[in-house]
């Protein structure tokens, strides 16, 4: 008898459930819009998206109030992320490492080829530069790239075929070296196979690279991202490192793009495009110098110039741009596997 | 048996051996509890109760359940077929449910992108129709139920030859059916081993990183399961939170160990 | 499918017990589903673009280094913990010291940890500023960041495939027929040996298989500890996610085929030797 009766009322209750679901949808949908967006990034940026994905419904709800919106990131070595993207991973925004990566999206139809003309600055918000992190006091006196090849100095940089940001290490290296009197291809790569006999451990990704150098001590010098190496000389011991920035390095461009045949999908065309415009906007601006990333508006480079030390930089284009440069050193046989042949 | 210079022998060869886990196994741990508790054990909690956190530990139970299940379902029927018949293939048929061993972590994730990626044979004729499977819980699931599939058949199989037949055929032709004899007869026989195979599906499937990594995604809160969620909060500096969730799998581990060593201990009385 | 499933998959002799069908039914199924299908599409993804990349990676001076830095380093764990897991197991089963419970739990603790954990927690433990690794690195040994490196994380995560190997038959073994050997005068040793050994070699074995394999695929705890330098310290799997990075398919299941079939003879290998000495002890037992 009991069993019946409660079986009623679950019954009951479930059909009230059930049109209050489905009035409840119904009046939701008239009023405001349920979002949920997905940036899948690259790894340095954990702590910039944090607080953009923060930020960024207030500057939505100034022209559509009563949305509800969550923003999640997704981290790991930019060429992991884009496959991911590639294979399926529901992204509604990259925000990746390198050009190059969301290149390859674009070239499986994932978005427009003209991706990167969608947005100003080559649709880069924030820029970076390669630097060097230091034991404190810069025992070793390093302060430019020969020093680096110097007998007795370990330097620590990841693998440039499995992390982006090694890419970059690796392009300010060669691009250095190509500019030095009497530079050529053979000179460059003569410089990289003599910097890579000096480093002890290859780690697969850009923060494996920051624990092997900060956590377990390893080497004197490390080459990182400038907003990863004065990440960590904050965080993880302000005592204890020092940045040197070398006179000439490279321009790195992480440029951001919407992934137009998920949006489409998801029906986050609109709001999509506004986070990426929300970086570009002051607030997107500061957020990102805050985090120790170049910003590329004016008025906020000049708000923060004291941050960002000033140094000379060359451009990936420069070199010949990104897919010349994948397929001449990173492939399968080019020369960062020449530099290791015996 | 106990005589004098053997006992010798025996505290010898206990010291020893306790020796090396110390060594190999125990120093190791102690480092992980050391790095999560390093800033008290409120700390260490307080990172436990984030909502990813949390998610993340619902997707890695839920998963580790459903696997076990199905791989030891599984497991059985291959260890009871490939020990009480003789048939042809049976070795080829071994060696098949040994592969997943010697497969890479790595290529363990990477098959089911073959198969249901968007550049796989059927990952866009199924997203077509609204199933998606890679950077989905489905995914994860296929992946640690491939990284842990022998372990069942492995460990109740080495039991199950030294058991021979006999006993199978006798209660046969007492006349108990087929399941009859499994479970009444061989499967409480194998109880021990049998456990033992479940507890290492268990402990493999929590700890599962590689295999999940691929065909994950990394998305907080949707498809990170436990170590991914390690792995992410360890490159966010967040290192006593990544350590913490290490010690919660660790403290999981020694409780299914637990449950085993209670079960073993309820079995055989029962049995005796 | 179907013809070779019925001539080859056929019992050898009448079986006495029923159910040969549905149990072997079932085993087919699960398998299947869960290895063969997935593993065909890595055995056919290779060939995609032509035989080219295969070939390309069959004759990579690279690959080879890599492969024997695998199999080199997962080997030598292997024989570490050989006589660890031995020891260990006869411990932990026969004296049942004081602990043996909580030591016996702690076993697959290595299997319960994610690698990536194993990976940070070896790498600090014995990286220059570590517990272990400072005190080794006074006596002028470098552990972590190099091949020794590789071989330690691989005997952490062997030693529970060899103890849980051979537990529940060192569990099963009637005590009696030890006892009796003890009666007529053979020493510790020889029961061991003679008794023993035998009983315990088909398990033995492919604990050894098992482990051995596992390590020749290892990643996760591997690329933290082991220095990754080409031709030095840079183990297999770490390839096939380089070419992965490259976007390049082709090339990276050709790299996990070739890893595989290697893997595979090695286990074959393995289990004839398991069956030769397990076959070899029911003749010893029926004289």
């Amino acid at each position: 008898m009991k069993n019946v009766s409660s079986r009623r009322y679950v019954l009951k209750g479930t059909l009230v459930l059930g049109a209050a679901l489905i009035a409840g949808s119904g009046l939701s949908s008239a009023r405001a819009a349920d979002y949920r967006l997905l940036n899948v990034s690259y790894d340095p940026t954990r702590e910039l998206y944090g607080d953009i994905n923060r930020a960024f419904p207030a500057f939505w709800s100034k022209t559509h109030a009563g949305d509800s919106i969550v923003v999640t990131s997704s981290h790991g070595g930019s060429g992991a992320q884009a496959r991911s993207v590639l294979e399926g991973a529901p992204a509604d925004i990259v925000t990746l490492g390198l050009a190059y990566d969301i290149d390859i999206l674009a070239q499986n139809g994932l978005l427009a080829a003209n991706w990167q003309t969608r947005l100003p600055h080559n649709s880069t918000p924030y820029t970076s530069t390669i630097v060097f992190l230091v034991r404190k006091g810069n025992p070793k006196s390093i302060h430019d790239w020969p020093d680096l090849i110097r007998d007795g100095v370990q330097v620590v940089t990841p693998n440039p075929k499995t992390s982006g940001g090694a890419r970059w290490n690796y392009l300010a290296a060669w691009g250095w070296a190509l500019r030095q009197p009497g530079g050529s291809e053979q000179s460059a790569t003569a410089y990289l196979k003599a910097l890579f006999a000096h480093v002890p451990v290859l780690d697969t990704g850009a923060r494996g690279a920051t624990n092997s150098f900060v956590q377990r001590g390893l080497g004197d010098v490390l080459i990182a991202w400038e907003d990863e190496a004065l990440l960590a000389s904050r965080d993880l011991g302000p005592d204890k490192f020092d940045i040197v920035v070398p006179p000439l390095t490279i321009l790195a461009e992480p440029p951001v793009a919407t992934v137009d045949r998920n949006i489409q999908e998801h029906g986050t065309e609109a709001i999509s495009r506004a986070y990426l415009e929300f970086l570009f906007s002051p607030e997107g601006q500061r957020i990102g110098a805050k985090h120790y990333f170049r910003p590329v508006d004016p008025t906020i480079q000049a708000e923060t110039a004291s941050v960002f030390p000033k140094t000379t930089t060359f451009d990936v284009a420069s070199l010949g741009g990104w897919t010349r440069l994948q397929k001449a050193h990173f492939s399968d046989g080019g020369i960062f596997d020449q530099i290791y042949s015996h | 048996m106990n005589d004098q210079p053997s006992k010798t022998i025996s505290i010898l060869l206990t010291l020893l051996s306790y020796g090396a886990v110390v060594l190999l196994i125990v120093l190791p741990v102690v480092l992980i509890l050391h790095e999560a508790l390093r800033q008290g054990v409120h700390a260490a909690l307080e990172t436990l109760k984030d909502p990813e956190a949390r998610s993340a530990i619902r997707l890695t139970v839920y998963v580790t359940a459903l696997v076990t299940v199905i791989n030891t379902a599984g497991g059985i029927a291959a260890a009871w077929t490939l020990t009480k018949y003789d048939f042809r293939g049976s070795r080829f048929l071994v060696s098949l449910i040994e592969l997943p061993i010697s497969v890479s972590p790595v290529i363990a994730g990477l098959i089911w992108l073959l198969l249901f990626g968007r550049q796989g044979w059927w990952g866009t004729w199924l997203a077509h129709h609204g199933v998606h499977i890679a950077f989905a819980v489905p995914g994860i699931v296929l992946a640690t139920l491939f990284v842990t599939f022998p372990y069942v058949t492995r460990t109740l199989m080495p039991y199950m030859e030294q058991q021979g037949r006999a006993t199978e055929e006798a209660a046969f032709l007492l006349g108990a059916g087929f399941w009859r004899t499994l479970i009444r007869v061989t499967l409480p026989d194998a109880g021990w081993a049998l456990l033992s195979g479940i507890l290492l599906t268990t402990a493999r499937a929590m700890g599962e990183f590689g295999a999940v990594a691929v065909i994950s995604g990394h998305i907080p809160g949707v498809t990170e399961t436990m170590p991914l969620h390690i792995e992410t909060l360890y490159n966010g500096y967040q290192s006593v939170a990544a350590f913490a969730m290490a010690a919660l799998l660790v403290l999981f581990a020694m409780t299914t160990v637990l449950i085993r060593m209670f079960l073993e201990r309820s079995f055989r009385k029962q049995h005796l | 499918m179907k013809p070779l499933t019925v001539t080859v998959l056929r019992p050898t002799r009448r079986h006495t017990l029923p159910g040969f069908s549905l149990s072997l039914g079932l085993t087919l199924l699960w398998t299947g589903l869960i290895v063969v299908l997935p593993l065909t599409a890595l055995l056919f993804r290779p060939w995609h673009n032509g035989a080219g990349t295969m070939i390309h990676a069959l004759y990579d001076a690279r690959m080879h280094a890599a492969l024997r830095v695998s199999f080199t380093c997962a080997l030598l764990a292997v024989l570490i913990d050989l006589p660890i897991g031995l020891l260990l197991a006869w411990t932990l089963v026969r004296y049942r010291p004081p602990g043996h419970r909580v030591v016996d739990a702690m076993i697959d603790l290595p299997f319960a940890i994610p690698t990536a954990v194993t990976g940070i927690a070896l790498a600090t433990l014995y990286g220059p500023n570590g517990w272990i690794g400072s005190i080794s690195s006074q006596w002028g040994l470098k552990l972590a960041f190099s091949p020794a490196g590789i071989v330690i994380a691989l005997t952490f995560i062997g030693l529970p495939f060899i103890v849980r190997s051979i537990e529940p038959v060192l569990r099963s073994f009637p005590k009696d027929v030890e006892e009796a050997a003890f009666l007529l005068g053979a020493s510790g040793w020889q029961r061991f040996r003679l008794i023993l050994l035998p009983t315990l070699a088909p398990a033995l074995l492919s604990g050894v298989g098992l482990a051995f394999a596992r390590g020749v695929g290892e990643y996760g705890s591997v690329i933290f500890i082991a220095g990754n330098q080409p031709f030095h310290s840079e183990v297999a799997p770490l390839l096939i996610v380089m070419r992965l990075q490259e976007f390049n398919y082709d090339g990276a299941t050709s790299i996990a085929l070739i890893l595989l079939v290697i893997a595979l003879l090695c286990l074959v290998a393995v289990s004839r030797l398991r069956r030769s000495v397990s076959s070899g002890l029911v003749r010893e037992d029926g004289a």
